[in-house]
């Protein structure tokens, strides 16, 4: 199949853009921009975290999605229940593939779907009896350490105190009982849901617990949700360089390890943004930092082990990560090498989450093959440019919106783990203390970044560049695929997984090798669909920009 | 009523300022209508049920929305009305306590559940169905009596005092809105008689401007309140007393009114000035 003839940028933004009404257009502008670094490497601005123009086919999902569904739902032995009638709680059952051992003691609710499945009744009645009987049955059937109560929006419409309902369960059953106000539809995307599931595990959860396990180096995974298995690979990779676990928000993870998370010396963070705020609350309360790591492609993951063991400044441990990388890459190389050959400089598209659509650059780079655009569905402008730009960007009614707590250091159980002249050394030495660059300072020249995409930037990218592969998530996945363009999807990994680390890199490759290399991508189309395609109607002037 | 013909049903919804007497006037025009041989439904679309206390001799019924949550599914037409004063068949839609849950979503699921069962078919003869609705139209469920033409005819009730009639121009905004989607009209103001001054002549001009009549004015009478302490509505306690006779009046004009408009809402400069001109006069 022969590759279209790749249209110059600038005239794909218009075109983009042209087929909007002004306003949407100038709004939209924001959002679409061409990754033109300055000399000094500083990305240009773009426009993020605001609310989607009514009518636009969005990707974004909602406040109870951000919380339920990806921070709180990786984890196994806390009973969540989904407050509000059962579509909420149904459609967010599992989705996201996200994988749990069911530990020693086999506690695990991951597999149920609780929901107080809110009647017309409850509506007009209130459903605070409801919930409270919902939770009373719950712990009459499993016993659990805690429970946490999700709202949906008519929660929210209604009034129902949940908080008010977890405390008097709370000290009638005498476990953890807690309430997230994560009506779908406050702040413009799931990731107001992110920044309030932090709240909370922050206020009822972390820092219950001071005793810490056992173990020389630390650290808590922060922003890892174990989609297909991915906490499952890094924790043994850890495991071999000697390396303790103490906790990870929250893929294959319990609510006791939460409650000793600031116990741990360091705290990685890779989900920057659904994360952060947990990560810079136990930096300011108990004194531990944390870095920017990520463990998707393989010289990522290699050089996080080594921002770990530099951290800890222990020669021993650098030592055995170098062991651990050199016998890793020695088994990922030859397979990487071969599949380079057949996937280098394909083009591929990647417009998901609020980290992912920049890790799996890395992955695929790894292969020879190209990220012509990129976009995050719900990242804010930090997750783009980088934290540099957090003091300009300005916060919005939306945000506001959404509560922020105050936290102080902790009287009794503040200790830095590094003093401020060692985090200063650490950081002029290149680590990654508090520190994140975002998706532009990595990505290449004149490619473009996109917030937000919407379904006719997506459709109008594919038909104009025929990319090798689009990833994305299950709403996008099958009008891509009818485009004759195979779609990954990078929530829930398909079927697949796990991608993270050394072995999962070479599951992605894999993966990714199979789908671009595939013939079936060509049999899709009726014989009488294929005259036109991939001419289309595209009207697009060259100017003579240098080709690729 | 012997004979049984095609009954037409008016439907009609009683709005106002809360505490302007919409409840006690909706009863005691019912009673009105009733004595003069109409068959009658009230439909109370008050959370608190106490829209039909003065026909029913203060019995407490059971709400349509408490049945529902009792009985579940298998709910029946006499399980949520009762016979009242002079053959009136009486509703209280009910709702949950102050603050918790959602009174407005209550009347719309009412509302639905009575003409499900039948409350409204052409056999049950009705000429009159009356909503007696909560306050302001506070949200979509207090609306819920003149959307899709569940009431085509609304009689606000106010009086000379400022905020009442400020609630009843507020009121107009939102018949406009849905007369436009669905034919709903007003039928015109009663006035509550505070004894302000010049409130004949106030509340005349004021529904003049609002497009519409001032459909009677009923004077402020104690019997009003003797009655009520007993129970009762003023024709049902004393038919003879001077009262009686304005509800009786009151229900003639209802009756025949033909009159029913789309209001026109005034601006607050003009609701003030019309305010300044009738009180300065006194």
């Amino acid at each position: 199949m022969s590759s279209p003839k790749k249209p110059d940028i600038e005239t794909v933004r218009e075109d983009l853009l042209r087929k909007y009404p002004t306003k949407v257009a100038r709004k939209r502008a924001g959002q679409i921009v061409i990754n033109r670094k300055t000399e000094e490497g500083v990305p240009p601005e773009i426009k993020a975290n605001i609310r989607t123009v009514p009518g636009i086919i969005t990707q974004r999902g909602c406040c109870y999605a951000g919380c339920k569904g990806v921070v709180l739902g990786p984890t196994r032995d806390i009973v969540n229940i989904t407050h509000g009638p059962i579509g909420c709680g149904f459609y967010s059952w599992l989705t996201r593939r996200n994988q749990t051992d069911p530990g020693p003691d086999g506690e695990n609710f991951m597999t149920y779907c609780f929901s107080t499945d809110m009647q017309d009744e409850q509506i007009i009645f209130g459903g605070e009896k409801k919930l409270a009987a919902a939770i009373q049955e719950a712990y009459d059937l499993f016993h659990p350490k805690a429970i946490a109560v999700f709202s949906t929006c008519p929660v929210g419409l209604i009034g129902d105190d949940v908080h008010q309902v977890c405390k008097s369960m709370q000290e009638k059953l005498n476990i953890n009982c807690f309430g997230f106000s994560c009506e779908g539809y406050k702040g413009v995307s799931q990731s107001a849901g992110h920044h309030i599931a932090n709240n909370q595990l922050f206020k009822h959860v972390i820092g219950r617990n001071d005793t810490p396990p056992e173990g020389k180096y630390k650290i808590t995974l922060m922003g890892e949700y174990n989609i297909g298995g991915d906490a499952f690979v890094i924790e043994e990779l850890l495991d071999k360089c000697g390396i303790t676990l103490v906790s990870t928000f929250s893929g294959n993870s319990t609510i006791s390890a939460f409650e000793r998370a600031h116990t741990a010396d360091l705290n990685c963070v890779m989900c920057h943004r659904s994360i952060n705020y947990v990560a810079d609350m136990i930096e300011k309360k108990y004194g531990v930092p944390w870095i920017k790591v990520n463990f998707i492609g393989t010289e990522s993951t290699a050089k996080s082990l080594r921002k770990i063991a530099e951290y800890f400044g222990d020669p021993k441990l650098s030592e055995q990560v170098e062991t651990v990388i050199a016998e890793e890459i020695e088994a990922t190389e030859p397979i990487r090498q071969e599949i380079h050959e057949r996937c280098q400089d394909k083009l591929a598209m990647l417009f998901v989450g609020g980290s992912r659509a920049h890790h799996y650059q890395d992955l695929f780079a790894e292969i020879g093959m190209k990220t012509l655009a990129a976009g995050y569905e719900f990242a804010h402008r930090d997750d783009y440019e980088g934290r540099r730009v957090l003091p300009s960007i300005t916060i919005d009614a939306d945000s506001r919106n959404i509560e922020e707590l105050a936290v102080e250091a902790d009287p009794d159980k503040y200790s830095p783990r590094k003093s401020e002249q060692e985090l200063a050394d650490l950081i002029q030495n290149g680590m990654p203390v508090k520190g994140y660059e975002g998706m532009m300072s990595q990505m290449e020249e004149e490619t473009l970044v996109i917030d937000d995409i919407s379904h006719w930037e997506s459709e109008r990218l594919i038909e104009l560049y025929k990319p090798a592969v689009f990833c994305a998530g299950i709403k996008e996945k099958y009008a891509i695929q009818k485009m004759c363009v195979p779609s990954k999807q990078l929530h829930s990994y398909d079927y697949g997984g796990p991608y993270a680390g050394f072995a999962g890199a070479v599951n992605f490759w894999r993966d990714i090798d199979r789908m671009v290399g595939a013939r079936v991508w060509t049999y899709i189309q009726a014989p009488w669909q294929k005259q036109d395609y991939p001419a289309l109607e595209a009207e697009l002037v060259h100017t003579g920009s240098s080709e690729c | 009523m012997g004979v049984m013909t095609k009954t037409c049903t008016r439907k009609v919804a009683i709005y106002g300022k809360g505490g302007i007497g919409k409840s006690t006037t909706t009863q005691n025009t019912v009673a009105a209508l009733a004595e003069m041989g109409k068959k009658v439904m009230v439909v109370g679309c008050d959370p608190k049920a106490d829209s039909t206390r003065l026909l029913l001799g203060g019995l407490a019924q059971r709400t349509v929305l408490d049945t529902l949550r009792e009985e579940g599914e298998d709910v029946d037409l006499c399980d949520i009305r009762k016979p009242g004063f002079c053959n009136t068949l009486c509703v209280e839609s009910g709702g949950p306590e102050p603050g918790v849950g959602c009174a407005g979503r209550g009347i719309i699921t009412s509302i639905n559940m009575l003409e499900q069962l039948g409350a409204y078919e052409e056999d049950e003869n009705l000429d009159y169905v009356f909503y007696d609705v909560l306050g302001d139209v506070v949200c979509g469920g207090f609306a819920m009596p003149i959307r899709d033409g569940k009431a085509q005819e609304i009689y606000i009730v106010c009086s000379g005092e400022m905020m009442a009639m400020y609630a009843a121009n507020n009121i107009c905004k939102g018949i406009v809105k849905f007369a436009e989607a669905g034919g709903v009209r007003l039928g015109g103001l009663i006035c509550n008689s505070r004894k302000v001054d010049n409130e004949k002549e106030m509340i005349a001009e004021f529904a003049k401007r609002l497009g519409t009549q001032m459909i009677h004015f009923v004077p402020r009478d104690n019997d009003v309140q003797r009655a009520e302490i007993n129970k009762k509505t003023v024709i049902d306690w004393n038919p003879q007393c001077a009262q009686a006779d304005e509800y009786r009046t009151l229900a003639t004009n209802i009756d025949s009114n033909e009159r029913f408009v789309i209001p026109q809402p005034m601006a607050i400069e003009d609701l003030e000035k019309l305010l300044l001109d009738y009180g300065l006069l006194a």
